[in-house]
């Protein structure tokens, strides 16, 4: 099967075979995260620019390594070291940059949909890094991958998705993605970060964290940001952790052998205790891992359509 | 001078309906009578008569825009008052009033006097400034209305932004009706509706933008409901896009209550799936609603509890609108397809025709206080329209300055054929017009 799409702007818009692709080919990228050199020549010659709008570590760092171990140009740029900071609007940066002919472009932008204007100038592809809050497909797709290695299929497992919906770019993606791929995703937060209609996206929101967390096969629990409190989300910090953070006694609500996911950056004590977040159930650090395997896949499927063998020239 | 509109169905709601002639001498209608029944002697023999063929069309009462953004001064890249009213006759309105958030802000009687001396030298089209109810449209003190008035103001507003102290909105009332002037609301609880750029909603939460609920809105208009209870002073609620807020009015109305209320023509046509694709041309405050939304907006027009249809009309150039969606501004245009869309209602049996030219002409100016009507002696202020005009809206083509508007490319039937502000023709494409 080839790879026709050209951007990856959110899963909304991948089918489950091409979900299935992209998480298969990170499965052989992974392989190669692993050899004593880690670089194929796949993408010799092609440049790739990573334009981050809004400060990011992980998901930059993890494209930025995706794009060197398939041997691309990387250039990375950030909103205080580029144009944005003197004024320029995104239709002009994304012209300007069109101008110098790179092949994909890698957006991180604050505002929900600006992907989506770039991918209307650009002939380069577009890969959206996270737009304000509404996706964050590569992360959704890291978070399959992390989910299909632990669990086996995906299909019919219980996703406990638990935290801050309403600001959560990733949640919303991955309600997305588990749900195509056949999982029953359960939310659970302070009703006041449970975004309007969100069942529209095919899942159920909890009446309580024991409903949400009973017989779960994922809990992902989701940051909250402490600035929140400002507009009366929740009351205080140790009210939140109280209700609404994961320690060891509520896993016990879950399976057995549930695992525990986080996007990160982890509020440890806030919405995950330390010792779920550093115990035997946690894969956090199985998702940082993936989420390079992923890039990497989906770099190469974009660029290439999957056409070209990983190994040759 | 003399003019003969010649065989069309003349309609002034409430007093005229039917196939008549119009004569027009200068600036005045100077005789309505039967088709063809031109009285002997009335036109000097050797006076110059122009004739207009009005046949298979309505002649009506110059259309009037109540809610109309002109951005002069201080925005003359987005709009003139001189472009506004060439896109105001090409939409049939012979009137329009100017909202005051201009730069400076229409909230002194030397910012009126200069929208009025520019009316002057546009096309015609009456300009009707709105004055500011607070000083800089900042909520903190009265703006002198009677000032204000004395220069041309027809009523008041802080439009764009609601007025939050209460107690200022009540002295506000109390004092305009002192002065004859109507209150107009922006109906806006701030901190409910804040950061939100669209419709609170499954579809806001699937694109990830904040919603503005209908909350926000229906509170300040049953606020303001309350405080028109209180001081009996006339409240005119300007943009009215909630089911809430039209049964809040409609309880009003059934109570004695003088208030009245406008909605516009996106507010009937378009839901908030309009938004998809984040197309920015959807975005004005208040936000699309949705289906159920709009449902209570059409029976609020044909049960009457909603008087006037506005525009809202609000020129930005692609420097507001072809930016990230939560950072472009509010509102699209809306002079030249008002028209159209209210025409549509008529065949999808919501109105009436005089029903549809009473919310876009007559009622207009029973709440302003200006004039409207097709009556012999009064001013020749007539909008002739072709009820099976089919076009293609094309926003490149327009009159005014700015194209924001997201009816670009739709079909539309029914327009503004010929546009007559006192016995002259400000548009026309009536090929004898």
């Amino acid at each position: 099967m080839h790879f026709t799409q050209k951007d990856i702007l959110d899963i909304d818009s991948l089918s489950v075979e091409e979900i299935n692709l992209i998480l298969d080919a990170a499965g052989s990228m992974k392989e190669i995260s692993k050899r004593p050199v880690k670089k194929v020549p796949t993408l010799r010659g092609k440049t790739i620019v990573l334009y981050f709008y809004e400060p990011s570590t992980r998901t930059r760092t993890s494209f930025d390594i995706a794009a060197k171990r398939l041997s691309a140009d990387s250039i990375s740029l950030t909103a205080s070291g580029s144009s944005m900071v003197k004024g320029e609007t995104l239709i002009d940066t994304a012209r300007n940059l069109e101008a110098m002919s790179p092949d994909v472009v890698v957006l991180r932008h604050s505002s929900s949909g600006a992907p989506y204007m770039l991918s209307k100038i650009l002939r380069a592809s577009v890969i959206n890094a996270g737009d304000g809050t509404h996706a964050h497909p590569t992360q959704a797709l890291l978070d399959m991958m992390t989910v299909r290695e632990k669990k086996g299929p995906i299909e019919n497992l219980k996703i406990a998705i638990i935290g801050d919906i309403t600001h959560s770019r990733v949640a919303r993606s991955d309600c997305i993605g588990f749900t195509k791929m056949g999982a029953r995703v359960v939310l659970y937060g302070p009703p006041t970060l449970i975004p309007p209609g969100i069942e529209s996206l095919g899942v159920s929101v909890a009446a309580g964290m024991d409903e949400a967390l009973d017989g779960a096969d994922v809990v992902m629990m989701l940051r909250i940001q402490k600035e929140r409190q400002k507009g009366f989300f929740f009351p205080t910090e140790r009210e939140y952790a109280r209700v609404y953070g994961l320690n060891a006694k509520k896993l016990g609500l879950a399976k057995p052998d549930a695992v525990v996911m986080h996007p990160g950056p982890i509020n440890r004590g806030l919405e995950i205790a330390p010792d779920v977040a550093d115990g035997p159930h946690a894969i956090i650090l199985d998702q940082v891992e993936n989420g390079v395997a992923v890039r990497m896949a989906i770099l190469y499927l974009i660029v290439t359509g999957g056409s070209r063998h990983v190994d040759t020239d | 001078m003399w003019t003969l509109i010649k065989g069309g169905r003349v309609i002034d709601p409430g007093h005229l309906d039917g196939p008549m002639d119009i004569l027009v001498q200068d600036d005045r209608i100077c005789r309505i009578f039967p088709c063809g029944a031109l009285p002997e002697g009335l036109v000097p023999p050797h006076a110059d008569l122009k004739t207009i063929d009005a046949n298979g069309l309505i002649v009506v009462p110059g259309l009037i825009d109540m809610h109309v953004h002109l951005r002069e001064p201080g925005h003359e890249y987005k709009e003139t008052i001189a472009s506004g009213c060439l896109a105001a006759a090409a939409g049939g309105f012979t009137a329009v009033c100017a909202m005051p958030n201009t730069r400076p802000v229409n909230d002194n009687s030397q910012v009126t006097g200069f929208i009025k001396l520019r009316e002057a030298q546009a096309n015609g089209v009456h300009v009707y400034p709105v004055g500011a109810i607070s000083k800089g449209l900042n909520g903190h003190e009265l703006a002198e209305f009677s000032d204000m008035k004395s220069a041309g103001i027809v009523a008041v507003t802080d439009d764009g932004h609601p007025v939050t102290n209460s107690l200022l909105m009540r002295r506000a009332m109390e004092y305009a009706r002192g002065l004859g002037l109507v209150v107009i609301s922006h109906s806006e609880d701030e901190n409910l509706a804040v950061g939100g750029c669209m419709n609170e909603g499954p579809i806001a939460t699937r694109m990830g933008l904040a919603g503005i609920p209908n909350a926000a809105e229906s509170i300040m208009v049953m606020r303001d409901i309350a405080l028109c209870e209180l001081t009996h002073a006339p409240v005119h609620i300007a943009h009215v896009s909630t089911r809430e807020s039209v049964r809040a009015i409609r309880q009003a109305k059934a109570a004695g209550i003088p208030v009245t209320c406008e909605t516009a023509p996106h507010y009937f046509t378009l839901t908030d799936n309009a938004v998809k694709d984040y197309n920015t041309h959807a975005k004005m405050n208040p936000p699309l609603r949705t289906a159920m939304d709009v449902g209570s907006i059409l029976e609020g027009l044909a049960d009457g509890t909603i008087d006037v249809i506005a525009t809202d009309h609000a020129p930005h150039s692609p420097v507001e609108k072809d930016v990230e969606f939560d950072q472009a501004a509010f509102g699209i245009i809306g002079l030249e397809t008002s028209l159209p869309l209210g025409l549509e209602l008529i065949r999808k049996n919501i109105l009436t025709l005089p029903e549809l030219i009473a919310k876009m002409s007559t009622n207009p100016a029973r709440i302003l206080g200006i004039e409207s009507g097709i009556v012999e002696g009064g001013h020749a202020d007539m909008t002739l329209i072709d009820p099976l005009a089919w076009f293609v809206v094309d926003a490149g083509h327009f009159f005014s300055l700015s194209r924001n508007t997201p009816f670009d490319h739709w079909n539309m039937m029914g327009r503004a054929v010929l546009t007559l502000v006192s016995g002259k023709p400000v548009f026309s494409i009536l090929s004898n017009g």
